[in-house]
């Protein structure tokens, strides 16, 4: 099964500081490269990252302001996991944020979209939250 | 960690482009928001943007967009975009700008269909 061969993995610490999202991101783009995933895909890994970055940044509330990220590159997949010990979310208080704002348009609301352009970028996606931090898993498979 | 960003602002007779290089993010976003808002209050209410040299736009500074196409809307004004990649595209499609705003391939069509 070619796709559980494990080839690479990189773990990396960013501090919640302005734009280290982006180092994150950078590692993720240059790990997507060298296994030859295409411009686009890249892309598309490189924002779902800055998104969850982001988010952890400005909800965990997270006492050490760091984040870890650990990247698993296989033959034909890169998953990211990114994990702040912060104090936790549940989707259901994102969903109940994200109804409570106003804006001119409904349908083009202006914040609480990471979690949903990550999950629409990403082939699969999962959320482990408690108390004691968050995780968020991805996956993004090779084009064929 | 530096990030370089750049706004370029032509504005012509009856309409503007802003033009964006760097990380679009909150603070490129803000000094957007603040040369649209700039051109605005001149009169201008047909504006491009165009986003061919940012490689990365994160969704903070896409509601930053949102805000410009807002204060443009009050004046039945028109907000087109261009030089937009692939997944920028498919992001302000999900994120429904693309109901409210133009997106084009280049600033030549972008400024043709006003």
């Amino acid at each position: 099964m070619a796709n559980t061969v494990l080839k690479d993995q990189v773990c990396l610490t960013i501090p919640m500081d302005r734009d280290m999202e982006l180092v994150a991101a950078k590692t993720g783009s240059v790990l997507a490269e060298l296994n030859h995933f295409n411009e686009d895909q890249t892309e598309e890994i490189q924002l779902a990252i800055i998104e969850t970055c982001i988010n952890a940044f400005e909800h965990s509330q997270s006492e050490d302001r760091q984040v870890f990220i650990k990247y698993i590159v296989k033959a034909d997949e890169l998953e990211c996991k990114i994990t702040d010990h912060g104090v936790g979310f549940s989707p259901e208080d994102q969903h109940n944020s994200i109804a409570s704002r106003q804006q001119i348009h409904t349908e083009m609301r202006k914040r609480g979209w990471g979690l949903e352009i990550t999950m629409n970028l990403m082939d699969e996606f999962y959320i482990e939250s408690g108390e004691h931090g968050t995780t968020v898993s991805f996956i993004k498979k090779m084009a064929s | 960690m530096a990030n370089k960003f750049d706004i370029q602002v032509r504005a012509e007779h009856e309409y503007a482009v802003l033009e964006t290089a760097g990380y679009l993010n909150d603070a490129l976003g803000e000094d957007l928001s603040k040369k649209a808002q700039e051109l605005i209050a001149k009169g201008y209410t047909q504006l491009v943007i165009n986003l061919e040299q940012t490689a990365l736009i994160n969704s903070i500074g896409i509601s930053i967009l949102i805000e410009i196409i807002e204060a443009l809307d009050e004046r039945d004004g028109t907000l087109n975009f261009c030089g937009l990649s692939a997944t920028q595209e498919r992001t302000f499609r999900m994120m429904a700008i693309a109901k409210y705003a133009g997106i084009f391939p280049d600033e030549k069509t972008a400024i043709a269909n006003f």
